[in-house]
């Protein structure tokens, strides 16, 4: 199995920061088709294209695109969410880095399609270097007139700010950014009305991840049908992956959907560091679920992560052999989340501080029955109460784990240190 | 003064808040921010006192208090944890004969964890100020300390 490299191919092969190596490598071809077709056209070729967000949760991005064009409260918003905060996730980093032009042309592409006029790109705060060329690439994409006013000497205006956010995981929550954005506590709102209605300033915004907007100048180029024949049919294109853990070679891949984790972890990453045995593979990052062994050959698709109730699309992998614990991985993962819960819902905040101290207790051996169906019922109630997707998916592991590593848990029942 | 000056930079609107702090922070020697700097930010934007520390208090980049001249944070991520031979803490511990969360004697480091700064490939990472360091060992981590001594 090899890389299927469509949004990486200028990867490593073009200087990031020069406008005319992205021009010499098909840069701002589709933003120049878009701006002679229709709007609506434009959206109408997105649809074809099925293309589906890839921060995770998989949203069809034509509905949200449809949804702000009809919007008549202007001025309008798009926002790049570059807020990358989930463990094991870089790929957004890679694609800031590597190429930076392909997210603004899809960000511009998608404000001609929409009517937006203000753009905004938040940047985690730890991705310094990310944001000093994001903001060289902005510099220069205006001087030549790509950026602001009459865009291309069309009658289209656009531009685009970079907001740092200030280490907070919680800000990559639409509501929370938007939060963010306004200057306050990123602390997410109560849907709906959803970000198209009420965005960010109370305006009509469309959030989106970074690899999704750099998918939009493919789809107008090869045409929505033409891109929908990658991957499989319910989930199309190319994803990014970002592959990490006790693999030899780690770093961010290309492949079309529809790829088993296996082949990523072998062909791609050349197996496991001193060929170990893999005791499981956490997907997505530390709000997915982890798998065992066992289960590698499951594809690389939308479908088959909604199994897990998660939004692991992401394209996270992190291979952990086995030399290690499963509580000692699930502890760190718990803490981190009990950590970033932004306090303002009781399951959330509350909810984590309980899944550590009885994570703590299989760690320790110190388990009941009890304490199994407190773990199991807890992890359930805060995946259907928490107000926003970090309460709703952080037990993912947990719940995963019960499944997959049940007798891991029984054992730290039946054998407690302290008989 | 310094804030004054980053303080005409921005128009005095809400949304300007993290942007300011995250510059002065930046700007300023010991890299924190006081309760008079607060009150001087919040005059400026016509927002509360309260409104400023809520946002310093929610975000973990924003210091209340006085730090060591160099803040070195570890990656607590599971990719980096899995991908160490060695505890990074630990070592770093022992060298600079702190705990985490604490900070050396003659101010010159403190040292804390920080959530994944996606260098998962390079594992394990740290940072130190603004700059990466990647694929620690212990050896590395002595080299790179004694940079610091040395010349900054």
């Amino acid at each position: 199995m090899k890389e299927t490299k469509i949004i990486s191919r200028r990867f490593d092969r073009i200087n990031p920061v020069s406008l005319d190596d992205y021009l010499k490598t098909e840069g701002y071809t589709g933003l120049t088709k878009a701006l002679k077709m229709e709007r609506i056209s434009i959206i109408e070729e997105v649809e074809a294209s099925y293309l589906r967000g890839r921060g995770g949760a998989g949203f069809p991005t034509h509905i949200k695109m449809m949804g702000l064009a009809k919007e008549t409260n202007l001025p309008k918003y798009i926002i790049c969410n570059a807020d990358e905060g989930e463990p094991g996730n870089f790929k957004d980093k890679a694609l800031l880095e590597k190429d930076p032009f392909a997210v603004i042309e899809g960000m511009t592409i998608m404000a001609y399609a929409t009517g937006a006029t203000h753009g905004f790109i938040y940047i985690r705060g730890e991705y310094q270097e990310a944001m000093s060329i994001m903001h060289e690439c902005l510099k220069k994409a205006r001087e030549e007139g790509y950026l602001g006013k009459g865009i291309r000497n069309t009658k289209f205006d656009f531009d685009i700010q970079i907001r740092s956010g200030a280490g907070s995981y919680v800000c990559g929550e639409e509501f929370a950014l938007i939060e963010s954005i306004e200057g306050k506590p990123g602390r997410t709102r109560v849907k709906p009305p959803f970000p198209t209605e009420k965005g960010v300033f109370d305006k009509p915004t469309v959030i989106n991840n970074v690899e999704t907007f750099a998918n939009l100048p493919v789809i107008i180029n090869v045409g929505g049908k033409e891109y929908a024949k990658m991957g499989t049919p319910t989930s199309t294109g190319t994803k990014l992956l970002s592959l990490s853990g006790n693999v030899k070679k780690p770093g961010v891949y290309e492949i079309e959907f529809g790829v088993s984790i296996r082949d990523v972890i072998f062909d791609l990453g050349g197996g496991v560091k001193n060929d170990r045995k893999i005791k499981m593979v956490q997907l997505g990052g530390a709000c997915g679920p982890v798998i065992p062994e066992y289960m590698l050959d499951m594809m690389i698709d939308y479908e088959r992560f909604e199994e897990f109730e998660s939004k692991t699309g992401s394209g996270a992998i992190i291979v952990i052999d086995d030399r290690f614990d499963l509580f000692d991985i699930l502890l760190k993962t718990v803490h981190f989340f009990e950590h970033e819960s932004c306090g303002k819902c009781v399951p959330c905040r509350e909810g984590h501080t309980q899944l550590e101290l009885l994570i703590r207790k299989f760690n320790k051996k110190e388990a009941t029955t009890k304490d199994l169906d407190s773990l199991e019922s807890l992890a359930r109630v805060m995946h259907q109460t928490s107000l926003c997707g970090l309460g709703q998916t952080s037990p993912t592991s947990i719940i995963a784990s019960l499944r997959f590593f049940r007798d891991e848990y029984i054992d730290r029942i039946d054998h407690p240190s302290n008989l | 003064m310094l804030l004054d000056k980053i303080l005409e930079k921005y128009p005095q609107q809400e949304d300007s808040l993290l942007e300011i702090l995250l510059a002065f922070q930046d700007a300023k020697i010991n890299h924190f921010i006081s309760e008079d700097e607060v009150r001087q930010i919040a005059s400026y934007l016509h927002i509360s006192e309260a409104k400023v520390c809520s946002v310093l208090s929610f975000y973990t980049f924003f210091r209340t208090e006085n730090k060591g001249k160099h803040v070195i944070q570890v990656c607590g991520g599971v990719p980096c944890h899995v991908e160490s031979d060695f505890n990074v803490a630990k070592t770093l511990e022992k060298e600079l004969g702190i705990k985490v969360n604490e900070t050396t004697e003659n101010q010159q480091f403190t040292l804390e964890y920080t959530s994944c700064i996606g260098l998962c490939d390079e594992a394990p990472a740290m940072r130190i100020d603004d700059k990466v360091y990647t694929k620690l060992t212990p050896n590395k981590i002595k080299a790179i300390l004694a940079e610091y001594r040395v010349y900054m």
